[in-house]
């Protein structure tokens, strides 16, 4: 295998590692909004990163992390809806973020790489700055998990139990910028989202645990990357579109297959 | 520390948890003004009022789920409380078994087989939570609640969208739970029934305290009879003399 291969399907993989347990929270705390929120929001981390010379990943980081603040503390704010907070800030983040763009003397900016991501340019610093993300973000989970599902289902019967709410929330959303931040790279700005929802919506129908459910999540995100970069380089298809698009494909597959299963 | 911190009054023996001058706002405004209320072990307390008259609040400031604006909640040491929120409704995208959700509460715990039993949740412990109806996901809740061994067992509502029997029939479980274990039971209670014959005592609460004590003394009260006044006569197991008329906007006014 080609070196540039095996660098690609190790940040794909690594990602999807990371994007199944944090994925299976976006998606029972209804937060695909969010996600979004903060990848568009990323675009000005680029922009920063370029200017600056800050290291990319970091300055990515960041800024989502900075919008997640804002996000949350407009909670107080009960004049601006959640909803609209987000539209204001990400947009907002990311209007700057072209703007800046366009008079950094730019022009030799490739914004579609950060757009759209381009795996298949991944170094091997890449890879790393992945894969330390995804240990982090799996450890974390791990430690929370229990209390995680617990304060999912009622915040405030799992703050009885002795579970910090409020901390909860807020290492959730650092958590989700530090896979932005991670993820930017293979299937760009705006198509992080995608790989955070669909595999484990996926994974649904075939989980009758959340354990279940994250491990499905992590193999049908898994099972995308290769698939999608092989489709990717047999017909020179951009890659992380080709990713999202099959992990769109094992979406339609379980609603068949999920269906069936229930109905014997 | 000095004297002038106060590092908050022992609590009188018998007493689980009481409240001094707690108010809770938002935005500016009271939703609680200057609530007092004391809750000893073995008592049934309900906690009656219209809507919107802050009573989850009282209910989530009392136990901590929410932040005081002024006054303090005083606990005694240890207290344990059982929870059962006013609704719970869990998201079918998270597939969780009533096993597990009672399990989530007790970690590394053995299952309350006991309350399992009592509440007749047996048939219903590898059911996914989304699934259960309303007096189902109530029945689990009363057993996650007891499943920690509470001092104090609080309940928001627990008949909602129960039908009458399963309604009676809660409340003989809360009454039994009480007798035999000795917990502080707070609820907040629409049923008139249980208020007036279940209940050791009342507080009537419109943002803050409107009346409280035995449900006698309450039912005599204008607030109570704002309240009830409308179901008091068709309801049959009390009968009372109507010495004055309502109004249409429920005002008590004295027969001419």
């Amino acid at each position: 295998m080609e070196e540039f291969m095996m660098r690609a399907l190790l940040s794909g993989i690594g990602i999807a590692l990371a994007a199944g347990p944090l994925g299976v929270f976006v998606v029972w705390r209804r937060m695909a909004y969010f996600g979004d929120a903060l990848a568009h929001a990323a675009l000005l981390g680029v922009a920063l990163g370029l200017i600056t010379g800050w290291h990319m990943n970091a300055a990515i980081a960041g800024v989502c992390l900075a919008v997640a603040l804002l996000v949350t503390w407009m909670h107080s704010r009960p004049e601006v809806p959640t909803d609209a907070a987000l539209g204001i800030f990400s947009h907002g983040a990311m209007a700057l973020g072209l703007i800046t763009v366009a008079l950094a003397d730019g022009a030799r900016v490739d914004l579609m790489a950060y757009l759209f991501g381009d795996v298949l340019a991944a170094g091997w610093e890449d890879v790393a700055w992945i894969w330390s993300g995804t240990a982090v973000v799996l450890l974390v989970i791990r430690r929370h998990w229990h209390d995680w599902i617990n304060a999912t289902i009622h915040e405030g019967l799992a703050s009885l139990d002795g579970v910090n709410v409020a901390r909860m929330r807020l290492i959730f959303m650092l958590l989700t910028a530090l896979v932005t931040a991670a993820a930017i790279k293979v299937v760009g700005a705006m198509l992080i989202t995608a790989l955070l929802v669909i595999p484990p919506t996926a994974a649904r129908p075939f989980s009758t645990t959340p354990e279940g459910m994250a491990v499905g999540a992590v193999l049908i995100g898994g099972a995308s990357t290769p698939l999608g970069l092989l489709a990717s380089y047999h017909w020179d298809l951009p890659s992380g579109p080709a990713i999202v698009l099959v992990a769109a494909f094992f979406f339609a597959l379980s609603l068949v297959a999920g269906k069936k299963g229930r109905a014997s | 520390m000095t004297k002038q911190v106060d590092p908050g009054t022992p609590l009188d023996s018998g007493v689980v948890l009481e409240a001094r001058g707690l108010s809770v706002s938002r935005g500016g405004e009271f939703l609680l003004q200057d609530v007092d209320m004391v809750l000893h072990a073995h008592e049934i307390v309900t906690l009656i009022g219209p809507n919107g008259a802050g009573k989850s609040t009282l209910l989530s400031a009392l136990l901590g789920i929410i932040p005081l604006s002024a006054g303090r909640v005083n606990r005694k040491p240890g207290l344990v409380v059982g929870y059962v929120p006013q609704r719970l409704r869990v998201d079918p995208v998270l597939p969780v078994t009533v096993a597990r959700f009672i399990a989530l509460s007790t970690p590394g715990a053995p299952p309350p087989l006991e309350w399992v039993k009592r509440f007749g949740c047996d048939p219903l412990l590898h059911r996914p939570m989304h699934a259960l109806s309303g007096g189902e996901t109530q029945r689990v809740l009363l057993t996650r609640a007891m499943s920690r061994n509470p001092d104090l067992l609080v309940l928001d509502e627990p008949a909602q969208g129960l039908d009458l029997a399963g309604e009676e029939q809660l409340h003989g479980m809360i009454d039994a739970v009480r007798r035999e274990r000795g917990v502080a039971v707070l609820l907040v209670s629409h049923n008139l029934h249980f208020v007036m014959a279940g209940a050791d005592r009342v507080i009537c609460l419109n943002r803050h305290i409107c009346c409280s004590g035995s449900p006698t003394t309450v039912r005599a009260t204008p607030e109570f009879q704002l309240l009830f006044g409308d179901k008091l006569p068709g309801v049959g197991f009390y009968q009372h003399h109507h010495d004055h008329q309502h109004t249409p906007r429920g005002v008590v006014r004295e027969q001419p």
